[in-house]
């Protein structure tokens, strides 16, 4: 069954801001085998200009709803079957880089869906801003929905 | 992480990031999980990802991204650097329960030189004959 197309446009509840710790970007680090000082030495972030250590490119990932749990758009009235769903495409462009001690509030919004041969693309972004209300990165997540067209 | 970054000036479209070789192993895999929050069983139980028509566990998309990424952190150095990182994700790394794991190789080449002192790299990622992003690109400050 088709994607419920009244969802477009829809924005996921509010969350909670998220801290970013050192241990959390460490970790990420870690897992992704990526020895880069500037993800876990202080020092050496600071020398390069940063007030703390900084983020993997692809970090923000586990600090939104797209990390795993699905969030908002598990909701059945979306009519998303994650059986039939892959990983299209992720985009992440930053105004400046996520850096350990940042507070992120993540806005996620459905920006659009579309059809493409019997797959359907949801697409979904999140806006990611920090506790002055400045913006930090947007990330953008194109969901397929396997043979749903 | 490279002795010296390159400048802008040195730079050239044309410009190549030799190709490395990543592997990614079912340990990189339950790691990456736990890191990134993502548990989806596809990436760690063998008999769910069979039983949904997968060859076996596959790779998180997000770990493929992040670990062709390395190629241009690294040539870069400073990962603050990377002002964009897009990727489409075209096949799924298999990852057999073995010591091997899946290669991954990864390649770059400056495709876009911006009058605002950033450059566009290209990326290359393929798992023996197969592209498994497409369209992998970042900006990066230089």
């Amino acid at each position: 069954m088709p994607l419920n197309r009244d969802w477009i446009g829809r924005k996921a509840p509010q969350g909670e801001p998220v801290e970013i710790t050192r241990n959390d970007i460490r970790r990420f680090a870690a897992a992704i085998g990526d020895d880069n000082p500037l993800y876990t030495d202080r020092a050496a972030a600071r020398a390069a200009g940063y007030p703390d250590v900084v983020a993997p490119p692809t970090f923000l990932i586990s600090a939104s709803t797209g990390g795993g749990d699905g969030g908002f758009i598990r909701d059945p009235d979306l009519r998303l079957d994650f059986g039939m769903v892959v990983h299209g495409e992720e985009t992440f462009a930053f105004t400046r880089p996520v850096v350990a001690g940042d507070v992120l509030t993540m806005e996620q919004r459905i920006q659009d869906m579309a059809v493409k041969g019997s797959n359907e693309l949801l697409t979904l972004v999140t806006e990611v801003t920090d506790a002055a209300g400045e913006h930090v990165a947007s990330i953008t997540n194109v969901i397929v929905s396997r043979g749903t067209a | 992480m490279p002795s010296s970054s390159p400048t802008f000036a040195e730079v050239q479209v044309g410009t190549e990031i030799p190709a490395r070789e990543f592997q990614l192993k079912r340990e990189n895999l339950v790691r990456y999980a736990g890191a990134s929050g993502d548990f989806n069983v596809i990436h760690w139980n063998e008999r769910i990802a069979k039983s949904v028509g997968l060859p076996n566990v596959i790779a998180h998309g997000m770990l493929t991204m992040a670990t062709a990424g390395r190629l241009v952190t690294d040539w870069v150095g400073d990962p603050g650097k990377v002002l964009r990182y897009g990727v489409r994700f075209s096949r799924p790394v298999v990852v057999e329960d073995d010591d091997q794991g899946a290669t991954l190789t990864v390649s770059g080449v400056v495709e876009e030189k911006n009058d605002d002192g950033t450059v566009v790299v290209g990326l290359t990622a393929t798992v023996g004959d197969n592209k498994v992003l497409m369209g992998a690109k970042a900006v990066v400050r230089l």
